[in-house]
């Protein structure tokens, strides 16, 4: 018995050091001889989730933006997603690189000879793939147990509500051009889970640019923003009168809260719970 | 006498640029290391030879076809507020980067044919067909006036539907972001091979025609009165505009004032002829380019500076300082 078990585990160990080959977003074929013991990530969502899979130790360079958890902030910054540093990537000698599929530097990197994935996550559905993918590419067994992590973290946060806060109608504001979340954006995915009415329908889009009218017309019961971009709320236009300004049913992330609230990755769960905690303290009893 | 001068300023130029060049190769994130490597580890021959070699060079030829447009661009308006992307290219770049980035993930087959056109391609085209749409509403090149009105029109227009489609769609914004600042970190030797041929053939180009844009300098009048082809040759100066703008904006991003500021830099050494002007200009603008790439790399290494961003801080500041200089002695620029 406990020879088959050593057996099946020396089996194990050799699949997960086999080649792994991933399909990216671009629809492009990576594969890599070994797992990759060298990673540079230039988007935050995906450091978050190399990290939560259990291979933080295998980042060697991160972009500007990344900053959790705490150990990436000690690793080398090779610009951002939007303007990688070229040299300082290639300095790192990274066995992959993992990145946005806006960033410009695609074409350079791969032309370099680097090992490029192209990742997006941008719905629920998106990040369960990505964590699958990035699972497959780090020869992590089992990645999706970081995904029923999230979920039930999510579940947990909607069952810890009253029934009330079904009837409450948020209005989750990006920033203040005004941007919202929409319903098919996924914060507005967690909302729907929380039990939360989200005031822009799916149909507009994830992260609709809103006429402020829209909002007043609207009369939200509860408005999420982030602190930064809450500069003057209630002095816009016609705002005053809006439920949720009238009543102070306002919650104000901070810069750290919203890091978490706006990544599309394993700290989704912690997402949930914060605007949980914002609709058991501020929605209508 | 002033030939004399234009030569010894054009060999100057070269040698500031040689020195340059070598500079280049030295400075980057990770310092003089990757140098002093070069024997034996093949990454730092890679950082050197396929980044910063290429990077360095590329910034040169982005500089000397934004110089060589600018000074074409004032010769052929007798503007000296003309600059290259007058004729509503950056706006057409930019508006191609944009649905570039719209399309992409839009649907595999779009992704596909995108990843083949890649966004230097969808830039490059973007700023062509603003320079064809600025010729077909502008009527032609016949009149000057015209075209400038047609290419600020087009310029703003194309500029609209660019913002509309990042409002559109929120999250390619830092992505556009990012090439209105300009780069010339991603500039790779297959960028530099193409910035090259098309360089040699607008400077061939210009300067044949350069004798239409001195007679265009005596009014327009004067230049139809000496009897030469001026509809044909200002197409195709237009063309040259278009291309070499075209060119450098593709592989480098929307890069600020080095094709304002060249020519003007140079009339204010040498006064010369629109030929010389346009072979010092398009050397002086890939000087600046070059030094505002070298400044980018090292003021706050080992992170980057947009390089956008550093010359139109060094160009303007120049510009300002030459134009006070010149007011005290009450000449114009």
């Amino acid at each position: 018995m406990k020879r088959w078990l050593i057996l099946g585990l020396a089996l194990l160990g050799a699949l997960a050091a086999q080649a792994t080959e991933v399909v990216d977003d671009r629809g492009v074929s990576v594969s890599l001889a070994q797992p990759p013991q060298r990673i540079v990530s230039l988007l935050p969502s995906l450091t978050e989730s190399v990290c939560a899979l259990g291979a933080c130790a295998r980042l060697v360079g991160v972009d500007r933006y990344s900053n959790w958890p705490a150990s990436v902030r000690a690793l080398p910054q090779a610009g951002g997603g939007i303007d990688p540093n070229v040299e300082a990537i290639v300095a790192l000698r990274p066995d992959v690189v993992l990145l946005a599929g806006s960033s410009r530097g695609i074409d350079r990197l791969t032309a370099l000879g680097l090992k490029v994935v192209v990742l997006e996550p941008k719905n629920h559905a998106d990040v369960r793939r990505v964590l699958d993918k990035l699972g497959t590419l780090l020869g992590v067994p089992d990645a999706l147990q970081v995904w029923r992590a999230i979920d039930a973290s999510v579940a947990a946060a909607a069952q810890s509500l009253p029934a009330g806060v079904r009837r409450t109608r948020v209005y989750y504001e990006v920033n203040n051009g005004p941007y919202a979340a929409g319903a098919s954006s996924f914060m507005g995915e967690t909302l729907t889970r929380l039990g939360a009415r989200n005031i822009v329908p799916a149909a507009l889009g994830p992260f609709p640019k809103l006429n402020p009218e829209f909002v007043v017309r609207a009369n939200p019961d509860l408005i999420m923003v982030s602190e930064r971009s809450a500069q003057g709320l209630e002095q816009r236009p016609g705002w005053a009168g809006i439920r949720a300004v009238r009543e102070g049913r306002v919650c104000r992330f901070s810069a750290e809260q919203s890091d978490v609230l706006v990544r599309p990755g394993p700290r989704m769960g912690e997402a949930a719970q914060l605007m949980a905690q914002c609709l058991r303290d501020k929605a209508v009893p | 006498m002033q030939r004399r001068r234009a030569q010894w300023l054009a060999l100057a130029l070269l040698a500031f640029g040689a020195l340059l060049l070598m500079l280049g190769a030295a400075v980057g994130s990770t310092g003089l290391d990757s140098l002093r490597a070069l024997r034996h580890d093949p990454v730092a021959l890679q950082i050197v030879w396929d980044i910063r070699v290429p990077r360095t060079l590329g910034a040169w030829l982005a500089g000397a076809l934004l110089g060589l447009a600018g000074a074409v661009a004032q010769g052929l308006f007798r503007n000296p507020l003309a600059d290259p992307y007058l004729l509503g290219s950056a706006s057409g770049a930019s508006m191609g980067v944009a649905v570039a980035l719209l399309l992409f993930g839009a649907s595999p087959a779009s992704t596909q044919w995108l990843v083949r056109l890649g966004l230097t391609g969808a830039a490059f085209l973007g700023a062509v067909l603003a320079v064809l749409l600025t010729l077909t509403l502008a009527r032609g090149v016949q009149q000057t006036l015209r075209l400038l009105l047609a290419g600020v029109i087009v310029g703003v227009v194309l500029g609209a539907v660019k913002d509309l489609i990042s409002i559109a769609s929120v999250d390619i914004m830092q992505a556009l972001t990012g090439f209105m600042l300009g780069s010339t970190g991603l500039v790779g030797w297959s960028a530099c091979a193409v910035m090259a041929g098309l360089g040699a053939l607008c400077l061939l180009l210009a300067w044949a025609l350069a004798p239409v844009l001195d007679a265009l300098a005596l009014g327009e009048a004067t230049a139809r009165s000496l009897g030469l082809p001026l509809g044909t040759m200002r197409a195709a100066l237009v063309a040259v505009l278009a291309l070499a703008t075209g060119a450098a904006v593709a592989q480098t991003g929307l890069i600020a004032f080095v094709g304002l500021a060249a020519p003007h830099l140079v009339r204010s050494i040498v006064k010369t002829t629109h030929a010389r002007l346009i072979v010092l200009s398009a050397l002086m603008g890939g000087l600046l380019l070059m030094a505002a790439d070298l400044g980018a790399r090292w003021l706050i290494a080992p992170q980057e500076l947009p390089v956008g961003v550093l010359t139109a801080v060094l160009g303007g500041s120049y510009l300002l300082w030459l134009m006070h200089r010149r007011g005290a002695t009450g000449g114009a620029l």
